[in-house]
């Protein structure tokens, strides 16, 4: 469902990120992708250093307590392994930007990025004088995904999608998107969620996948925890391009599916 | 790193640091919180002294109340421990922005007299010497939150003439320039380093240094400075880190480094 030249968002903050799915856009060797994610973290240093990607717009570019990630930076700042470009926002600017796809609007409004220098190199970040009070407000685009991807907890065989937790921007980008895609720990018979639950109803998502772990290293609540011993870990694997190639060939595109990358990993390092 | 090597008086500096940075935050108050030094210090202070304090942090959890600190600003911990979990969107818009936090607590890279902070790119924009993180949610923390305080370790690479990239808004050019602005929050009123506690002059907002840590130099401070640094008359000495507050941040640490390896 993705296809080369596609915009695409997957989503998740810090918890429930779709590994499993980056995985296997890497696999079948999509390239051109714009690349959507508040914090790109380890799934798009992979999707970049992979040749993916033509363009990635973000708003925390790091590896979470840890540093860099060195395949985005690598990207930008050598062009390597394709020329990169970057459309950089902070996180209430894409929350609301997010927001506003959700809601077919377009353009989302903030008080935000006031006294920054965001705006001088995105010039997708406009002002606008509030009707009302004078007020000069925040403006960016809405997000309108060709796709978008997100892990969560459960499914039931109607496809309806429960998550908990920390749920970041992960309904708003479904909602966002043209095409959405959940893979989930599990599909059970019924979800018994709560009346406030965060539930995407089966009509707006194409398609659910079951796939346990599938958001490892990242973690899901109630299932598995982060593994930031990984994340520590990335660091090294990630610093240099032909060590980065060779994990990915072995791991990654040397497996069939997410099952086959956590058996590979498990049989050199104790991470997995 | 001579910085944090132990002093004969018992304690690091970064230790130091951590300590008079969970000082500054009353119990009660409401705190954004970001992650690294911010995070370590206004946990310790929920440990300490201020057992009600109300920390927030920008993944959605509000009332947090983890027993090691995260790695992450998503860590499941956070979750698990909060009165309640909201989503992105929200954490943004009714919390930070509505106007209900009274402390922003933010690291950075970079910092200048006026405490702009930088946390995006060294060198120019297009061809950096180094690339950082970005954003975040520190521009509008630091632009709504009440107060802002900030905690970085000094040293003449982090406290520069003028930021290569202003990040998060601090006093601007100095004077009224928030005001003018239209900005809501008071922005920075205090920078706590390994080596002492800087603070806006009232009202040129140019950072002072107006408390030095037991243990630092004034002269160490200023040549840690990448501007000349104007130090208060009225000098105080920062107090000594107590018995107790040095056993419950080491705990706190201990802990963290135990959990964080334990997951290999």
């Amino acid at each position: 469902m993705v296809r080369d030249g596609d915009v695409i968002a997957l989503e998740g903050f810090t918890h429930l990120i779709p590994f499993a799915a980056g995985h296997e856009i890497i696999r079948q060797g999509r390239r051109d992708l714009t690349l959507i994610r508040m914090t790109p973290d380890l799934i798009y240093d992979q999707l970049i250093g992979s040749g993916c990607a033509s363009k990635v717009i973000f708003s925390w570019g790091g590896n979470p307590g840890v540093g860099s990630l060195h395949r985005l930076r690598d990207a930008v700042e050598n062009n390597w392994p394709a020329p990169l470009a970057i459309e950089e926002h902070d996180h209430a600017g894409m929350a609301a930007a997010y927001a506003a796809g959700a809601s077919n609007l377009p353009f989302g409004l903030l008080r935000g990025y006031l006294g920054t220098d965001l705006p001088k190199y995105n010039s997708r970040i406009k002002f606008v004088e509030c009707p009302f009070t004078g007020e000069l407000l925040t403006v960016v685009p809405a997000i309108r995904p060709d796709v978008s991807i997100i892990h969560a907890q459960k499914a039931d065989r109607r496809g309806n999608v429960l998550m908990w937790g920390v749920v970041g921007v992960q309904k708003e980008a479904v909602l966002a998107a043209r095409r959405a895609i959940v893979t989930v720990e599990e599909i059970v018979d019924r979800l018994d969620a709560a009346p406030n639950a965060v539930v995407l109803p089966y009509w707006v998502v194409e398609a659910v996948c079951e796939v346990k772990g599938g958001a490892f290293p990242s973690y899901a609540q109630g299932y598995y925890s982060r593994n930031n011993a990984f994340y520590k870990h990335w660091d090294d694997i990630s610093r240099e391009r032909e060590a980065f190639k060779a994990w990915m060939e072995r791991h990654v595109l040397g497996t069939k599916d997410f099952e086959g990358f956590r058996r590979s990993l498990e049989q050199v390092v104790s991470h997995a | 790193m001579p910085e944090t090597a132990m002093p004969v008086n018992g304690y690091t500096s970064d230790e130091m640091m951590t300590i008079s940075a969970a000082r500054m935050l009353r119990n009660g108050t409401v705190c954004f919180v970001g992650i690294g030094l911010p995070s370590a210090a206004a946990n310790l202070a929920r440990l300490t002294h201020a057992p009600d304090v109300v920390l927030i942090y920008e993944s959605g959890p509000i009332g947090t109340k983890p027993a090691v600190l995260p790695l992450s600003i998503g860590d499941g911990e956070l979750a698990e421990t909060a009165d309640t979990v909201v989503p992105l969107g929200e954490i943004f818009s009714y919390w930070l922005t509505g106007g209900r936090i009274d402390i922003g607590f933010l690291g950075g890279a970079q910092i200048d007299r006026f405490a702009n902070l930088n946390t995006t790119v060294i060198g120019d924009y297009h061809r950096p010497s180094v690339r950082l993180p970005g954003a975040g949610g520190a521009p509008e923390i630091a632009a709504s939150a009440k107060e802002v305080l900030i905690t970085l370790r000094h040293n003449k690479r982090a406290f520069v003439e003028k930021v290569d990239f202003v990040t998060s808004a601090g006093h601007l050019d100095g004077g009224d320039a928030r005001t003018r602005m239209g900005f809501r929050g008071k922005g920075p009123t205090a920078v706590i380093t390994d080596l002492g506690i800087l603070t806006p002059d009232p009202v040129t907002k140019e950072l002072t240094l107006t408390s030095i840590h037991s243990g630092a130099t004034v002269g160490r401070a200023i040549d840690s400075t990448g501007w000349p640094l104007r130090v208060a008359p009225q000098l105080t000495t920062t107090e000594a880190p107590s018995a107790h507050e040095l056993s419950v941040l080491r705990e706190l640490n201990e802990r963290t480094a135990r959990v964080h390896a334990g997951q290999a």
